[in-house]
């Protein structure tokens, strides 16, 4: 390596590592080499299946069977001696040493990374117990003040709680308190943020960096957004098909960046920094003579509550509360919010897939007449969801995997008994180049696309019977960002030449802002701010939203958007 | 996003070459059977359960006699070793008995006499048979050429009859209760753990309250119970039945719970209330949708319970409250085993026994692997 230098506390110099399958090799990580410096944060930026994670976790000898390191070299310079981890046997004495002590790693899933059957308190007392010979008092007087440094709050009584007693934001401080317990030399965050909520994320951020800077540690942080590599990384390293495409510098990288490859990653990025409705269209959804396709008032949803049979009366949970919506016909609506917000909730009233507790929603008909949805019956509401289709979350599950696609996109037609036979292979035919997929593909099962393919046959599915709302609940959340763009300018041409209306939930304020005409933001059941989706998105009204906006990370290393972020303290 | 980079986002495992076999358009019960084919032990399984339904079908003309031919010359005859060389020329033989009288005990005893040699042939002439009450035949697999001369391949019973024989007539009966009983547990279990899943509720509660109600009663004195119930007027045929009926009373229970178990899980998945949305109706979905994704997991448990029947078949004749002699299962066989001055004299009458542990072991293996081939797409 050339620029070995005195800061470098890890190197890798041309790591390659292998996947032994049934027929072949898979190169999941091929001739990999960066260094990761003293104070420093290295960011390693791919999308899924890049080969990011198990480089990381190849740092400390953890990759799972079949998988091997092949080639390379890995160097950790601590106590003023090298260590070539690479030649440690991965079982033995010597990189249990390592781990926990010299290198410390969080992990994406906060929710499984901590035991539930020792309290919290324990599960830190044993890392320094293991790896100091501190005794157990002064073991327990350390974790309290890991937990006073990662801002858990009442640590005496904390400790002594369980894993699920605490929120994942709470648990991710504890698995940060845990990495960092025998002040290593090395941290490891492994997408530390990608399960928490946008609020979460900046604040777990935040710590993670003020610790580091506190420390004076190393860090390699493991993400796919390039708004948080922005925010925290000094180096960042890009990587696809296993290779490092690009290293240099974030200024570098999000200024100057070379590889074709970092421009697209980068494009699809900022892309969804701006609107993609042009204003003239917004202005004519605002013509003063239409009327709401869909008018939702006062619904609400409540779960459990009422008498129960021994102790005292439950309070009910308002999953929604007295939301009011109108949706414009041509109009996209955004419902952003948090998990737990009710927002999956509130689509899945509007489409009747849950009875609301009390409120209205009327849909106007294509002869103009009004009914009400929570009072159709079945006959009717078959009717209804054959104008109001859906597309869901996970492009894996919403599939039947043991239909092909013809069967699956074809099912609405069938059902309703619209076309059968010759008819119905051509009117799939269409659908699926109508979003972008060979209709030769239609004998296909599911298993054989990708994401984003998929996404794009759930899309075909709900445009079968002449939709004229759709209502996409977190549909681009499970897709890399690349392909996120692409499926929602699928979605906004398949909108203008059909003339949809979209209701489109999400937790990704950016992929609103893209998206949306209004948004609607929600909050602990209700609709805390309403508005244009240029306001909304620059200038937020309501304290909640002003956080929600704040803390959603920019992209630009020279602007830091969460430097300024507002806090809200109100819970 | 182009075709050719969506390739690349493709699992590798399902993008390598699979010597031509086209994954992308391979349905669930393809998937299924590549995943168990690497199941090595699942397939040795497989084959040995193919085999033992085979030698059950052909009974009559595999065994060298009926089940009741008895022969009062050669009670407790030891097993002969099939030859196939005397010394001289090729062909099938086996050595004749010679009796000797035991000086401790004083009783007479069989011992295999190398001087006599009984010429054994295949496709012999023996005693007749009607092949599944269509065609009569008198022709065995394998005999000695002369009917009058002695042949216990696997030794002889307390009556000189054949175990061998007997073995192979037993096969069919106990490896058809097992079928059959599953098929009548199969069509409670489906229809009661499809109620108590798909309606939940009330409805659930009830079905599995009931289910525990019948899991907390002791298996071996409710089995004595039902089967002191059955007249002892009634046919061989009739308690063979009765006994099926039996055993599936209580074995639906634990396919009960697994229908259900599946069909919660079902229920609630996306695509399901995409059909629903599509307009399906709920019959549709219950056949279309959610029956294809649970079938082979059914089949898996199925496979599973089927060696469950047999043993309990078994330990009911063992007990004498099952099948009645004349019928002939492995359970009323090891009956014959069941006094210790027997089993010490004539070890070979515990060959029905490790026909059951052959049998159980192969079902289970199979159910093993068809149970982790039975999702494909779960990896």
């Amino acid at each position: 390596m050339e620029n070995r230098d005195q800061d470098s506390v890890m190197s890798v110099e041309g790591l390659s590592l292998d996947f032994k399958l049934r027929k072949g090799i898979f190169h999941a990580v091929r001739d990999v080499s960066f260094q990761i410096r003293r104070g420093q944060t290295l960011c390693l930026v791919g999308e899924s299946g890049s080969g990011k994670s198990v480089t990381a976790r190849s740092l400390m000898q953890i990759v799972d069977s079949p998988g091997r390191i092949a080639q390379g070299r890995i160097t950790l310079r601590a106590d003023g001696r090298e260590i070539d981890i690479t030649a440690l046997d991965p079982k033995g004495k010597e990189v249990r040493k390592l781990r926990g002590a010299k290198i410390g790693l969080i992990f994406q899933e906060p929710m499984s990374a901590l035991s539930p059957f020792h309290t919290i308190g324990n599960q830190i007392d044993e890392v320094t117990l293991i790896h100091t010979d501190l005794d157990a008092k002064a073991a327990r007087q350390r974790t309290l003040e890991l937990l006073r440094q990662v801002e858990i709050a009442n640590p005496e009584q904390m400790a002594e709680r369980y894993a699920f007693e605490y929120s994942g934001g709470m648990r991710q401080r504890v698995c940060i308190a845990m990495a960092l317990a025998c002040n290593p030399d090395v941290l490891i965050a492994d997408e530390p943020t990608t399960a928490l909520d946008v609020t979460t994320q900046a604040e777990i951020l935040d710590l993670v960096k003020r610790l580091q800077t506190e420390r004076g540690m190393a860090m390699l942080l493991i993400t796919h957004d390039m708004g948080i590599v922005a925010e925290v990384a000094d180096e960042v390293a890009v990587m696809r098909y296993g290779r490092i495409v690009e290293h240099g510098s974030v200024d570098k990288i999000f200024h100057a960046p070379e590889h074709p490859y970092t421009r697209q990653l980068l494009d699809a990025t900022l892309k969804l920094e701006q609107n993609a409705r042009p204003a003239t269209e917004a202005a004519e959804v605002a013509a003063p003579d239409l009327k709401p396709i869909i008018s939702v008032r006062n619904l609400a949803k409540h779960y459990g509550g009422g008498r129960k049979l021994l102790g005292k009366d439950a309070p009910a949970i308002r999953a929604v509360d007295d939301v009011s919506l109108d949706l414009m016909p041509g109009e996209n609506l955004g419902i952003v919010g948090e998990s737990g917000s009710g927002k999956t909730t509130l689509g899945r009233l509007i489409m009747r897939i849950i009875d609301p507790t009390a409120g209205t929603i009327l849909y106007r008909q294509k002869d103009g007449s009004e009914v009400d949805v929570a009072a159709l019956d079945k006959a009717q509401l078959r009717a209804y969801h054959a104008e109001v289709r859906m597309i869901f979350q996970d492009p894996f599950a919403s599939l039947n995997p043991r239909m092909t696609v013809k069967q699956i996109v074809g099912d609405p037609l069938y059902v309703n008994k619209l076309a059968g036979g010759r008819a119905l292979e051509e009117k799939v035919a269409e659908l699926l180049d109508m979003v972008g997929l060979e209709p030769s593909m239609m004998d296909r099962y599911p298993h054989a696309f990708s994401g984003g393919q998929r996404q794009r046959i759930g899309i075909a599915r709900a445009l079968a019977l002449n939709p004229r709302v759709i209502i996409a609940d977190e549909a681009t959340s499970a897709l890399d960002v690349s392909i996120r763009s692409q499926i929602l300018d699928l979605l906004l041409d398949v909108q203008r030449r059909l003339g949809l209306s979209f209701i489109f939930i999400s937790h990704d304020i950016s992929v609103v802002r893209y998206f949306c005409d209004r948004v609607a933001v929600m909050h602990r059941g209700k609709v805390v701010e309403q508005g244009e989706a240029a306001r909304i998105c620059v200038a937020p009204e309501h304290p909640y939203s002003q956080a929600l906006i704040s803390a959603v990370p920019n992209p630009d290393p020279r602007n830091k958007r969460m430097l300024q972020r507002v806090r809200l303290n109100a819970s | 996003m182009s075709i050719e980079q969506s390739q690349h986002e493709l699992d590798p495992t399902l993008s390598d070459d699979r010597g031509g076999r086209n994954i992308e358009r391979a349905g669930q019960w393809q998937l299924a059977w590549w995943k168990f084919k690497r199941h090595k032990l699942a397939v040795a399984g497989g084959i040995v359960v193919i085999l033992i339904y085979l030698v059950a079908a052909f009974a009559e003309f595999l065994a060298p006699y009926g089940p009741g031919d008895y022969s009062a010359r050669y009670t407790y005859a030891p097993p002969q070793p099939l030859n196939i060389w005397n010394g001289e020329s090729l062909g099938l033989f086996v050595n004749g008995y010679s009796v000797k009288v035991n000086p401790d005990s004083l009783a007479r005893e069989f011992v295999i006499d190398p001087e006599i040699v009984i010429p054994v042939g295949l496709f012999v002439e023996g005693a007749p048979y009607k092949m599944w009450g269509l065609f009569e035949s008198n022709i065995h697999l394998i005999g000695p050429l002369d009917a009058s001369d002695p042949m216990y391949l696997w030794g002889a019973d307390r009556l000189g009859r054949d175990m061998l024989s007997r073995v192979i007539h037993g096969a069919r009966i106990s490896m058809t209760i097992g079928l059959v009983g599953v098929g009548m547990s199969l069509f409670l279990g489906i229809l009661l753990g499809g109620i108590s899943g798909y309606y939940g509720g009330q409805v659930d509660n009830f079905i599995q309250r009931l289910i525990e109600f019948l899991l907390a009663i002791p298996t071996i004195p409710l089995w004595m119970g039902l089967a002191a119930a059955i007249p002892p007027t009634l046919s061989p045929i009739q308690v063979y039945f009765m006994i099926t009926v039996i055993l599936s009373l209580v074995g639906w229970t634990g396919l009960a719970r697994v229908i259900r178990g599946r069909f919660m899980a079902i229920k609630n998945e996306d695509f399901v209330t995409a059909a629903r949305l599509d307009g399906t109706s709920e019959l549709g979905i219950m056949m279309r949708h959610m029956a294809p994704s649970f079938a082979s997991h059914i089949i898996a448990s199925v496979t599973l319970a089927i060696p469950a029947m047999i043993l309990a078949e078994t330990a009911l004749s063992f007990l004498g409250i099952g099948l009645r002699p004349p019928v002939v299962s492995w359970g009323v066989l090891l009956q014959e085993a069941q006094n210790i001055r027997s089993v010490a004299l004539a070890p070979w009458l515990l060959v029905p026994g490790a026909a059951v542990i052959i049998t159980v072991l192969a079902l289970n293996f199979l159910g093993d692997g068809l149970r982790d081939a039975a999702d494909p797409y779960s990896d």
